[in-house]
């Protein structure tokens, strides 16, 4: 056990989490407006939303960072950061991560967003438009709020599995947890099994109290009908 | 979307018509802008000269590394599903175990491997079959990343058969005990069997998530699958970009094929369902509905 402190595995998980936290933020934000438009009236917004979800959903996320690092960066020199210290490639690979993180997991979301706004029942929707309130009042003073605290519990899985999605970053060589694991597989030969299982651990602490508060969460803002 | 009003708005009369219409010129050039902004940026950096596409035209390029490329990720999918599956039967009948000693192991294993990134399970299996065993380093990514996706969607699997059996109507298993039939041959001739079909939508778009989790192979086992062609490809023509559009659209179509494939399963298992004699009354509401039960975990 003593190799474990020869190395910074806070520091890599912390990498992680710090991952996760952007992605997660991004994608809610980006989730909602693409549900917002994939119910909206307008035919054009309907389309676009509806081929963006079905084209990325079916995209390998590694594929999204890897073109996200050698296309966006590499080939049409998009750094994201001002930054031109050594530093800048750390930089600008976390936030291309990160972007690609949010492309992804937001079709996971808005497909979440979608199915909650169909549990919203139709009287309400209704009720509020005999009010004189127009389609985006509807969808945001009545329909959104409802809708979002009944999918606490699919937004979980949906995070949980970005969490885990966010080891993907290894692709372009952000140092979170997985590029840890590897070097230390590697390096320390057939002690790596007890690398793997504190790695298995880490991220069982990571995701398994979200599941649980999201759970209970998700038990407690629910609309009771 | 067919004409039917939504439950958010009504049929459009003239003045919101007109109001849709200019919404959609409107979001029509933000995309206009959008799209030529990403084509003026491709344009500069020499992206769209026929040079960078002419190798997608030459069929070369796709018998020596595309095609073969997918064939690799469709074979490492299957494989892993094929194995998934009876792994996954096992130990999702375990988790309903009357057995304590039996339930609560299936359970934390289960538990353990779905909160395991798939990607630390292949790199992990990939230096277990370094240290264990003496498979040709050829086919070690490959044993590798199958391995990794045999674990997690094992687990994943083994909570879609749980659900799936656990939504079958009780007097499935009581009229089977009453013939006499042990809980083995209750499990194996009556229950699995139905689950199974009315799992089998879901299965199938399980597939997707496989397919697209290959693809972690080619970049952290140089696993020789259809993403991992963008190397080669891109080396000799210099042209990443239109590689990895190319090789995207290709991922895109497979899954949006298997998506198809799982929707015409389940539309048929629900003609199916409607066909086959149901009691009437509150008995046939024990059964959970399609809809109800939990899908795979999104990755």
């Amino acid at each position: 056990m003593d190799f474990l402190s020869n190395y910074d595995l806070l520091g890599a998980f912390w990498v992680t989490v710090q991952l996760t936290f952007w992605s997660a933020i991004g994608a809610l934000v980006w989730g909602v407006v693409l549900a917002g438009m994939r119910v909206s009236p307008v035919w054009l917004m309907r389309a676009f939303a509806t081929a963006y979800v079905n084209v990325v959903r079916n995209t390998p996320l590694t594929l999204l960072v890897v073109a996200s690092s050698l296309g966006l960066y590499q080939t049409l020199g998009v750094s994201l950061t001002t930054d031109t210290t050594t530093s800048a490639i750390d930089i600008t690979n976390f936030r291309l991560s990160v972007l690609a993180f949010i492309l992804y997991t937001g079709t996971f979301v808005s497909e979440a967003v979608r199915s909650g706004i169909n549990t919203v029942p139709v009287g309400q929707a209704e009720a509020a438009r005999a009010l004189g309130l127009g389609f985006f009042q509807t969808l945001t003073i009545v329909v959104l709020p409802q809708a979002l605290r009944s999918v606490v519990a699919p937004l979980a899985s949906v995070l949980i599995a970005l969490t885990k999605n966010t080891t993907v970053a290894s692709a372009i060589g952000v140092a979170e947890a997985a590029v840890l694991m590897r070097t230390m597989i590697e390096n320390e030969g057939q002690a790596g099994t007890l690398v793997f299982l504190v790695f298995a651990l880490g991220f069982v602490i990571l995701t398994l109290p979200v599941g649980l508060l999201l759970g209970w969460l998700s038990q407690k803002v629910a609309v009771k009908r | 979307m067919s004409g039917a009003p939504s439950v958010l708005y009504d049929a459009p009369g003239p003045k919101a018509k007109v109001r849709n219409t200019v919404y959609s010129v409107v979001f029509l050039v933000v995309l206009a802008a959008a799209a030529w902004f990403v084509l003026a940026a491709l344009g500069n950096k020499d992206q769209l000269t026929a040079k960078m596409w002419s190798p997608f035209v030459d069929g070369g390029t796709w018998t020596e590394y595309l095609i073969p490329g997918l064939g690799t990720t469709l074979l490492a999918a299957v494989l892993a599903i094929v194995i998934a599956l009876p792994v996954g039967a096992i130990f999702g009948i375990a988790r309903l175990s009357e057995h304590v000693w039996i339930r609560v192991p299936a359970g934390v294993l289960v538990e353990l491997f779905r909160a395991i990134p798939v990607l630390m399970l292949m790199l992990f299996s990939n230096f277990f079959y370094v240290w264990y065993t003496d498979i040709d380093s050829d086919i070690r990514p490959l044993f590798a990343v199958v391995t990794g996706l045999v674990l997690y969607n094992g687990s994943v699997l083994a909570e879609v058969f749980r659900a799936g059996i656990s939504s079958l109507p009780r007097g499935q298993s009581e009229a089977a005990y009453a013939l006499g039939l042990r809980k083995t041959q209750t499990m194996l001739t009556i229950l699995l069997p139905q689950a199974v079909t009315v799992m089998l939508p879901a299965i199938v778009s399980q597939l997707v998530v496989v397919v697209k989790d290959t693809a972690l192979g080619s970049t952290i086992l140089s696993f020789s699958d259809l993403l991992s062609n963008y190397r080669i490809l891109s080396a000799n023509y210099g042209n990443t970009i239109p590689t990895l559009i190319v090789i995207g659209v290709i991922y895109v179509v497979v899954n949006m094929v298997v998506t198809r494939l799982a929707a015409m399963l389940e539309r048929r298992m629900s003609r199916r369902g409607r066909s086959t004699a149901r009691p009437e009354g509150p008995a046939s509401t024990t059964a959970v509905p399609m809809a109800d039960l939990p899908v795979a975990d999104p990755l």
